[in-house]
C-alpha cells in the first residue's frame, strides 16, 4: 500500500466537495430476538442465549417479533418517515462462519420505513438530512480471531464463535446522499449521529450506546470537484463506532481522498477499517465487482402489513422528540444555539433536567454538569452519566449553597467527596467539616484581625476605593480556611469601616 | 393368527383400543417385517427399535389406566428422515448431515408422539428431497415392493416402499414437486400433499421453503384421512402455517361420494410421454366417476405447460440459499479441518465431498437464477408463471369442484435408467408440480396396474386450498368402487417378498 501525503483539511476543501452516506445499525432492545424467543440480555456466557432457529439448524423456522416491526415503525415515524403498507423480509446470502443461515434474514427493497428526513443543529443551524430508508435485519454472531497479527480472521489460528447476538433486531437506517455540507461535513455527520442516537433513546427503543455496539455507524465518503454534479467514487469505513470518531473518520477520509484525486489517482470503491488511536483508516477488502447478494423475497415469513390505524395510534404516541424538546429547554433556560449544543454535545440534557427535577435552579444544575463534573468526565475519559454521582445528589450540593451551608469552593469539595465515593453531599459535608463559618462573633474577631493587619489596605477603603475590599476578603477567607461566606465577610469588612457597598 | 401388518391403521387402531391386541404385540410385528424384508427393499435409513417399543409399553400403560386414547393410538409409523426427531439421526438422505443428532423434534414429530403412533424409524429418500427415484439417496437406493428392480418414486420412495411391503400402515412424506404423490403412485398406495400451510414445515429440513409440505401416506384414503388429522392445523412455530381449523378429512373420507359433483379433466396432462397403460386406467377411472354420478368434464389449464421450467428456477434458487447453512462450522460433516486450512476452504471441501450430485447441480442452478442480471429473466419469470398457474387453478374451481389427472406419465421406471438423464427424471413430476406452485391440496391414489408391465397406476385428485376434505370424499368413493370391482384392494397384489 501507498502511503499518501495528506492534504490539508482546507486545502481539500477549497477544490473539493464532499459527499456522504450514513449507514446506522441500531440493536433494538427488545427482550428477546427478532426471529425466535431467546434472551437478547447482554454479558452471558457465550452460546446460552441460542436455540435451534438462531443457530440455524436444519428444519428451524423464523417468527417475528411483533415488538421488533412496532419499533422499527416508531423510528420510521421519528424519522418522518412513510410506512410501507405492505413489505416483505429479504434474504441477503453470503457465508461467513457467524452467520448461521449464511445469509441475513434483511429487508431489501420494501423497506419498512423509507423517504424521510432528520434536522439537526450545526453551528447554530439547522441542516436538513434525508433519509432514503430504514429497515428490519438481524444481527450476526460474533467472531474472536485469535492467534493473527490483526484480530481480523486472515492469519487467524483459530476463531471462537458466539451465537448469542445471531438474531438480536437491528434496524438500519440509511441516508441519501448528504450534499452541501461542505467545510462542515464532519461536524453534520457527527451531529447526524448525536441526533439520531438522542432520538432513538427518546423513543425508548435502544440505549443506543455505541461503546456497547448498540449503535454503529459506518461513514461513506465521495469528493467531487466543487462545482461538478457527477458524484465521485465513495470509499465505505467500516464500524466507525463514537461520535467523534464519526467526525475524524470524514475528515480523514476528506483529505486522503483529496490527496488520491490530487496526485491524478483514481479512489477504488473499498471498505475501509478506521483505527480509534490515530484517527486514520486503512484499506479493507477491494470490492473488484459489486458483491452479489442474490438477495430474494425470504419465503419463511409471511409479508409484513402494518394497519393503518395502528401506525396512525403509533405515531399518535411518539415522545417529544429531542430536537423539539431541546429548542423548548434551550427557551426555558435562556441558552443561545452553540451554548445548548455543547450541553447535548456532553450528553448532559437528561442529566440537568433530572436535577431539576430534583428541585435544582436550571442556571445552577447546568453550572454543576457542564462545568466542574464535564471537566472530571473529560479528565477521567468517561461519559458524563457515568461519573458516581447522581443528579439528586448534585440537586442536593445546590441546595446547600442556597440554604448557605455551603458556598462554591466548599460546594466544589463536597462534589470532590461524592465522586471519590465518601458518601452523599451531606455525609461528606458532615465527615470532612465542611461548614460556611457563619458565627459572628468568630467571623468579626477574624474580620477586626485583618483590619488591623493591613492598616494601608483599611485606609484605601475608608477613602472611598471599595475595590480594595476584595484583598481583605481574601485574607479573612484565608484565615478561615476558606470556610466563610465570602458576601458575609464582604458586608462585615464594610460595616466596620463605616462605607457604603 | 392375523398378520398384524396386513391389517390398516384404524383395523390395528380399533383392536389396540378394544385390547384385542397391545401395542407392543403390533410394533413387534412391524418390527419383524422389517426384519425380514428390508435388507431387500431398504426403506429404512435408521430403525429405532427401542423407542418403538418404548412408545409401545406407554400407549399399553395408557390403556390399562383406562385413559382415552388418540384415533391412531399405538400404530407404527415410518417417518420420512427430512423430519428433526431429537435424540435420533436425522440425515435428509446426505452425507452432510453425517453424525448430527437434533437437539429438537419438529413439530410433526411432537404431534405424532403426542398423538401415541408410534415411530418406527427414518426412512429413505433422494438427497435433500431432490429427486424422484430416491435414487439421490447418498444412502444406496430403495426398491419398488412390486418390483425391487424398479424405483419406488422420489423423494419418499422410503415411506412409500414401506407401505407397499407391509413394514408400516402409515408413513410420513414431504412434497415439494410430488415426493409424497408421484411415490404413492407408483408402488399402488395413497398418498396427499395437503394445502400449503395445513402441515407444520417446523423442522422439516428445508429444500424449497415456498413448495414443500409434509402430509401424510398410507395404504388407504380413511387411514390417510386419520393421519391427516393428527399432524395437521395451525403452528405458531411457522409463520406460512395457516390459522384455521383443519378440514374435515377424516368425515369426508368416511362418507365418499361424488355424486352431483363437478370434475373436470386436465386436457395438458395427455399426449406424448404419457404410458399407454397409464391412460387406459386414467380414462377407466373418469369413466367409473360418471357411473358414480359425477359430471365430468374437460378443463384447459394452458398455463401448466410453464410449471416444469417455472419449478426449476424456483425450487433450486430456494435451495441455493436453504443448503447455504450447512457449511462444517456448527454440525455435521466437517472435512479438511487438520489445522492448516482456513475455514473458507473447509467448507468448499465438506460441501465438496458431502453433497451428491443432484444437489449441487440444484445449488448451482438456484445460485445462477438469483444473480443479479439474471434475476429478473429467471426467478422474476418464474414468479409469473406462478401467477398464471394460480390463474389457472382459480379459474377452473370456478366450473369445477375438484380436477383430476394420472398423478405420474409412467409407471415405475427401472432402477438406473434414468439417473444419467435429468430431463427424463424431471418429467416424472410434470402432472404433480402445478399445485405446489399454487399451494393447493392433492392426492394420488392408485387406480389399477398398467397392463403392458402390471404395475401400479396413480390417479391424482386435485382440490383449491383448503378444500383438502374434497380429496377424501372422492378419493374414498374410487376407493370402494375399485374394491368392489376388483373384489379386494389392489395392494393385496403386491408381491409378498
Amino acid at each position: 500500500m501507498t502511503v499518501t501525503e495528506l492534504v490539508s483539511y482546507e486545502d481539500a476543501l477549497a477544490t473539493y466537495d464532499p459527499v456522504m452516506g450514513l449507514e446506522v445499525h441500531v440493536e433494538l432492545g427488545t427482550k428477546t430476538k427478532m426471529f425466535c424467543g431467546c434472551s437478547t440480555a447482554l454479558g452471558a456466557e457465550p452460546n446460552t442465549q441460542t436455540c435451534p432457529t438462531c443457530l440455524g439448524l436444519p428444519g428451524s423456522l423464523p417468527v417475528v417479533n411483533a415488538t421488533g416491526v412496532e419499533s422499527a415503525i416508531k423510528i420510521g415515524l421519528a424519522l418522518n418517515c412513510e410506512i410501507a403498507e405492505w413489505c416483505r423480509f429479504a434474504r441477503k446470502n453470503y457465508f461467513y462462519p457467524d452467520m448461521p443461515k449464511n445469509f441475513q434474514t434483511s429487508q431489501y427493497d420494501e423497506p419498512i420505513a423509507f423517504n424521510g428526513y432528520l434536522d439537526v443543529d450545526v453551528d447554530g443551524e439547522v441542516f436538513r438530512v434525508e433519509i432514503e430508508r430504514a429497515h428490519m435485519e438481524e444481527d450476526t454472531g460474533k467472531s474472536t480471531h485469535v492467534g493473527g497479527a490483526t484480530g481480523r480472521i486472515h492469519g487467524a489460528q483459530h476463531s471462537l464463535l458466539d451465537y448469542n447476538r445471531a438474531g438480536i433486531p437491528l434496524i438500519e437506517i440509511v441516508t441519501k446522499p448528504i450534499v452541501g455540507a461542505g467545510e462542515k461535513a464532519p461536524e453534520v455527520a457527527k451531529a447526524y449521529v448525536t441526533e439520531l442516537r438522542e432520538l432513538i433513546k427518546s423513543l425508548g427503543v435502544s440505549d443506543a450506546r455505541m461503546e456497547m455496539g448498540q449503535m454503529r455507524c459506518d461513514v461513506n465518503l465521495s469528493l467531487r470537484p466543487q462545482g461538478a454534479d457527477k458524484f465521485g467514487t465513495r470509499s465505505e469505513t467500516k464500524n466507525v463506532n463514537s461520535l467523534r470518531s464519526v467526525e475524524r473518520a470524514v475528515r480523514f477520509e476528506v483529505q486522503r481522498h483529496a490527496a488520491v484525486l490530487n496526485d491524478g489517482g483514481t479512489i477504488i470503491q473499498e471498505t475501509r477499517h478506521f483505527h480509534e488511536e490515530d484517527g486514520s483508516t486503512t484499506s479493507g477488502r477491494v470490492k473488484e465487482e459489486a458483491e452479489d447478494y442474490r438477495y430474494f423475497p425470504e419465503p419463511d415469513l409471511v409479508p409484513v402489513a402494518p394497519a393503518r390505524t395502528w401506525v396512525e395510534e403509533l405515531r399518535g404516541g411518539l415522545p417529544e422528540l429531542p430536537r423539539v424538546r431541546r429548542n423548548r429547554l434551550r427557551e426555558d433556560w435562556g441558552l443561545s444555539r452553540h451554548e445548548m449544543q455543547s450541553v447535548l454535545n456532553a450528553g448532559a440534557i437528561d442529566l440537568i433536567t433530572a436535577t431539576m427535577d430534583e428541585g435544582a435552579p436550571a442556571d445552577q444544575a447546568r453550572k454543576w454538569w457542564m462545568g466542574e463534573l464535564a471537566r472530571r468526565a473529560n479528565e477521567d475519559g468517561v461519559e458524563l452519566a457515568e461519573l458516581p454521582i447522581t443528579p439528586a445528589q448534585v440537586a442536593r450540593v445546590c441546595a446547600l449553597v442556597k440554604e448557605g451551608s455551603l458556598n462554591d469552593k466548599l460546594a466544589r469539595q463536597t462534589i470532590e467527596g461524592v465522586l471519590a465515593g465518601e458518601g452523599g453531599p451531606d455525609e461528606v459535608v458532615a465527615e470532612r467539616g465542611l461548614k460556611v463559618v457563619s458565627d459572628e462573633g468568630a467571623l468579626g474577631t477574624a474580620v477586626d484581625e485583618a483590619i488591623a493587619a493591613n492598616a494601608a489596605i483599611a485606609d484605601k477603603i475608608r477613602g472611598g476605593k471599595v475595590a480594595a475590599a476584595g484583598a481583605l476578603v481574601g485574607a479573612v477567607m484565608k484565615a478561615t480556611r476558606g470556610q466563610a461566606d465570602a458576601a458575609r465577610v464582604r458586608e462585615l469588612i464594610l460595616e466596620k469601616l463605616g462605607v457604603e457597598g | 393368527m392375523t398378520d398384524l401388518t396386513r391389517l390398516t391403521a384404524a383395523e390395528i387402531a380399533a383392536r389396540i383400543a378394544s385390547g384385542e391386541v397391545t401395542a407392543v404385540e403390533v410394533t413387534e410385528a412391524h418390527l419383524a417385517r422389517i426384519e425380514a424384508v428390508d435388507e431387500k427393499v431398504h426403506a429404512f435409513l435408521h430403525v429405532d427399535r427401542e423407542g418403538a417399543l418404548a412408545q409401545a409399553r406407554a400407549v399399553d400403560a395408557k390403556r390399562e389406566r383406562g385413559a382415552e386414547l388418540g384415533p391412531l393410538a399405538g400404530v407404527p409409523l415410518a417417518l420420512k428422515d427430512i423430519f428433526t426427531t431429537k435424540g435420533i439421526p436425522t440425515t435428509v438422505g446426505s452425507k452432510i448431515l453425517d453424525g448430527w443428532i437434533p437437539p429438537y423434534d419438529a413439530t410433526v414429530t411432537q404431534r405424532l408422539r403426542a398423538a401415541d403412533v408410534i415411530v418406527l424409524g427414518k426412512t429413505n429418500m433422494d438427497e435433500f428431497a431432490m429427486g424422484s427415484s430416491t435414487e439421490n439417496s447418498a444412502f444406496g437406493p430403495t426398491g419398488n415392493p412390486w418390483d425391487l428392480t424398479r424405483v419406488p418414486g422420489g423423494s419418499g420412495g422410503g415411506s412409500s416402499a414401506s407401505l407397499a411391503s407391509f413394514q408400516a400402515p402409515l408413513a410420513i412424506g414431504t412434497d415439494t414437486g410430488g415426493s409424497i404423490r408421484q411415490p404413492a403412485a407408483v408402488t399402488g398406495t395413497v398418498g396427499v400433499k395437503p394445502t400449503y400451510g395445513g402441515v407444520s414445515r417446523y423442522g422439516m429440513v428445508a429444500f424449497s421453503s415456498s413448495l414443500d409440505q409434509g402430509g401424510p401416506c398410507a395404504r388407504t384414503v380413511l387411514d390417510a384421512a386419520l393421519l391427516h388429522e393428527v399432524i395437521a392445523g395451525h403452528d405458531p412455530m411457522d409463520s406460512t402455517s395457516i390459522d384455521e381449523p383443519v378440514p374435515a378429512v377424516v368425515e369426508a373420507a368416511r362418507s365418499g361420494s361424488v355424486r352431483g359433483m363437478r370434475i373436470g379433466v386436465v386436457k395438458e396432462f395427455a399426449g406424448e410421454g404419457y404410458q399407454a397403460g397409464v391412460m387406459q386406467r386414467f380414462s377407466e377411472t373418469v369413466e367409473l366417476l360418471r357411473e358414480l354420478g359425477a359430471e365430468v368434464e374437460e378443463i384447459s389449464c394452458p398455463s401448466f405447460d410453464k410449471a416444469l421450467a417455472a419449478y426449476y428456477l424456483i425450487a433450486p434458487s430456494e435451495c441455493s440459499s436453504n443448503l447455504a447453512r450447512f457449511d462444517a462450522m456448527r454440525y455435521g460433516l466437517r472435512v479438511g479441518d487438520d489445522g492448516t486450512k482456513s475455514a473458507e476452504d473447509v467448507t468448499a471441501l465438506t460441501r465438496a465431498e458431502g453433497f451428491g450430485a443432484e444437489v449441487k447441480r440444484r445449488i448451482m442452478l438456484g445460485t445462477y437464477a438469483l444473480s443479479s442480471g439474471y434475476y429478473d429473466a429467471y426467478y422474476g419469470s418464474a414468479q409469473k408463471v406462478r401467477t398464471l398457474i394460480k390463474r389457472d387453478f382459480e379459474k377452473a374451481f370456478e366450473q369445477v369442484d375438484v380436477l383430476i389427472s394420472p398423478t405420474t406419465p409412467t409407471t415405475a421406471f427401472p432402477i438406473g435408467e434414468r439417473a444419467d438423464d435429468p430431463m427424463a427424471m424431471y418429467l416424472a413430476d410434470l402432472c404433480t408440480i402445478p399445485t405446489n406452485l399454487a399451494g393447493n391440496a392433492a392426492m394420488s391414489l392408485p387406480c389399477g396396474l398398467a397392463p403392458e408391465d402390471g404395475l401400479p397406476v396413480g390417479l391424482q385428485i386435485i382440490a383449491p386450498a383448503m378444500a383438502d376434505d374434497r380429496l377424501y370424499k372422492v378419493g374414498a368413493a374410487v376407493e370402494a368402487a375399485l374394491i368392489d370391482k376388483w373384489g379386494h384392494p389392489l395392494i393385496e397384489e403386491a408381491p409378498s417378498l
